[in-house]
């Protein structure tokens, strides 16, 4: 495990959202496998 | 509207194309005509009327959409049930609600009308 | 299934969740949606039906069964199914079952040839909530339409589509399977979807059914896979069901993907259940090999879609195999399944409609060799029409 010199307090689900958006659309067409 | 508001709120644009803001401060509630489904990574929401599907990515951001209703306005229920710790976190989450208020997936609470008899 | 990971250590460092498209593909406890088959049963003979209907199959799910899968998929909180078959309307409890599902709030979209959509039917579904209607058209005109539909079908899909107009149903669908002969129709299917007021959905053929047989002769050239892909780019309100998704590499040069998840969900995200009850990963790999168990074994429909041995495997991760080293594989995912297994070619090799070729010379091979293998349930009726368009 590598050294972390920095005391890092955030929360992991913090990061994810500095990461990417938190909702994301998608058509109910939009999934392969159905009529 | 309170005067003196440093956030003008979040701009979105509905399906229309003109812009909405959606307003933090005031409070908002789970829409009733959605069918929400925890998932690991936080949620499936699907409007039975519009037929859009989201994908909330997050289960804190389930817990708050779930939560909204129990506080007096967006903001306060971000403080209360995300507890951002800087000033990313918390407007990842305001443009979040806008997302999913521009999908119908939460709505504004209409303020009940008391009657004085 | 991927769960967010927490650090335990004392010092937590950041963790990349995967995109969610990687976790879907570790498959979800319930279906998004669904599609269910409810008859094999046909008053059509299309040459392409992917489920090689025609004849009613004696071992269909009766009344009671189908409600039960009902409220199975209301439990599960399956979003919406998409019912179909064969002829959905045949069934005489077509009605109940819709109704049902609508009840419990399980929206049904179901896909139809229209043959039965009269005035009287038309209203009670414009008065029927949470349903959606796709009307199968593969022809702008007759000629091409019922070349491969039978005769007469043209007209009654476009009487079907007018009678849902005129009882004011409001958006429905008119879906296309995308065949060598109808490609270049699709600015005239575009509007005359406008002039209905109903949504464009144009779909990728599939070598599946009946369509095993008619593949060579209905199957898009390379020139008209390009020409497809920048139609469907530029017409993003048309719907595909993201079944181009093996065209994406047409798109690494520009970084351009076709809308969609772009990602196989047979077994994942969706299923199928037939007329019978038997569950495949999804209705374009009706075959033994693609059948994860029947909603009548002990557990019902949860318990297939969550401990099959078929559905387990299909939500580990893949390998790329011999497309490992091809730069658009990231883009295109290898395809479709369903497209490899009945051409006769590998399912860890490219897809026979591969846009960059890569899978021509093993077609070629698959066919001249005849392993091609046929569908496992084939109810067709015994006259067949093979009749090629004038």
């Amino acid at each position: 495990m590598e050294p972390n010199t920095e005391p890092e307090t955030a929360a992991v689900e913090e990061v994810l959202v500095e990461e990417e958006l938190l909702v994301e659309e998608i058509s109910i067409d939009g999934m392969c496998g159905v009529y | 509207m309170p005067s003196g508001t440093v956030d003008p709120g979040i701009e979105t644009q509905s399906k229309a194309g003109s812009p909405t803001m959606f307003d933090s401060s005031t409070k908002w509630e789970r829409s009733a005509k959605i069918g929400l489904r925890p998932e690991p990574f936080g949620a499936l929401a699907y409007h039975f009327d519009t037929r859009r599907l989201v994908f909330l990515k997050s289960p804190t951001l389930v817990d708050l959409v779930d939560g909204l209703v129990d506080h007096e306005s967006a903001d306060a229920a971000i403080e209360a049930i995300v507890e951002p710790s800087d000033d990313r976190s918390r407007q990842a989450h305001v443009k979040a609600l806008a997302s999913l208020a521009e999908a119908g997936v939460i709505e504004p609470v209409t303020p009940a009308i008391s009657f004085v008899g | 299934m991927t769960a967010i990971h927490t650090s335990l250590t004392l010092t937590p460092k950041p963790v990349r969740v995967p995109p969610l498209v990687e976790q879907l593909k570790g498959g979800l406890d319930a279906p998004i949606c669904l599609t269910w088959e409810l008859t094999y049963a046909c008053n059509l003979a299309c040459v392409h039906c992917l489920s090689s209907s025609g004849r009613r199959d004696p071992k269909e799910l009766t009344t009671t069964e189908a409600l039960a899968v009902v409220d199975e998929l209301a439990d599960l909180q399956v979003f919406y199914v998409n019912l179909g078959g064969g002829e959905p309307m045949i069934r005489k409890d077509f009605l109940d079952i819709v109704d049902h599902a609508v009840g419990r709030k399980v929206g049904v979209k179901f896909s139809t040839n229209g043959y039965y959509i009269d005035q009287q039917a038309a209203e009670r579904f414009a008065a029927t909530d949470l349903l959606d209607i796709q009307i199968s058209l593969d022809g702008f005109d007759a000629a091409t339409n019922d070349a491969v539909r039978g005769p007469g079908s043209w007209e009654a899909a476009r009487r079907a589509m007018d009678n849902l107009a005129a009882a004011n149903f409001g958006e429905f669908k008119i879906s296309i399977v995308a065949t060598r002969h109808n490609v270049a129709q699709l600015d005239d299917y575009k509007k005359m979807a406008d002039d209905y007021g109903a949504q464009l959905r144009v779909t990728r053929l599939r070598p599946s059914g009946r369509g095993v047989d008619s593949y060579q002769d209905l199957r898009l050239t390379h020139p008209q896979q390009q020409d497809i892909f920048r139609w469907i780019m530029d017409h993003p309100d048309v719907l595909t069901g993201d079944s181009f998704f093996h065209l994406n590499a047409l798109g690494t040069d520009t970084g351009e993907t076709l809308p969609g998840l772009s990602m196989c969900g047979a077994g994942r995200i969706v299923c199928l259940i037939d007329p019978i009850g038997d569950v495949y990963a999804c209705p374009f790999v009706i075959h033994d090999e693609f059948m994860a168990g029947n909603v009548r074994d002990t557990g019902g429909f949860a318990t297939v879609w969550r401990e099959s041995d078929l559905f387990r495997e299909l939500r580990q991760p893949g390998a790329a195999g011999a497309c490992a080293s091809c730069n658009a594989y990231d883009a295109c995912g290898g395809g479709c399944m369903a497209a490899k297994f009945f051409t006769g070619i590998p399912l860890d090799g490219p897809d026979p409609d591969c846009a960059l070729g890569h899978a021509d010379e093993a077609v070629a091979a698959a066919n001249a060799a005849g392993i091609v293998p046929q569908p496992s349930q084939d109810h067709s009726r015994p006259v067949r029409l093979g009749a090629k368009p004038s």
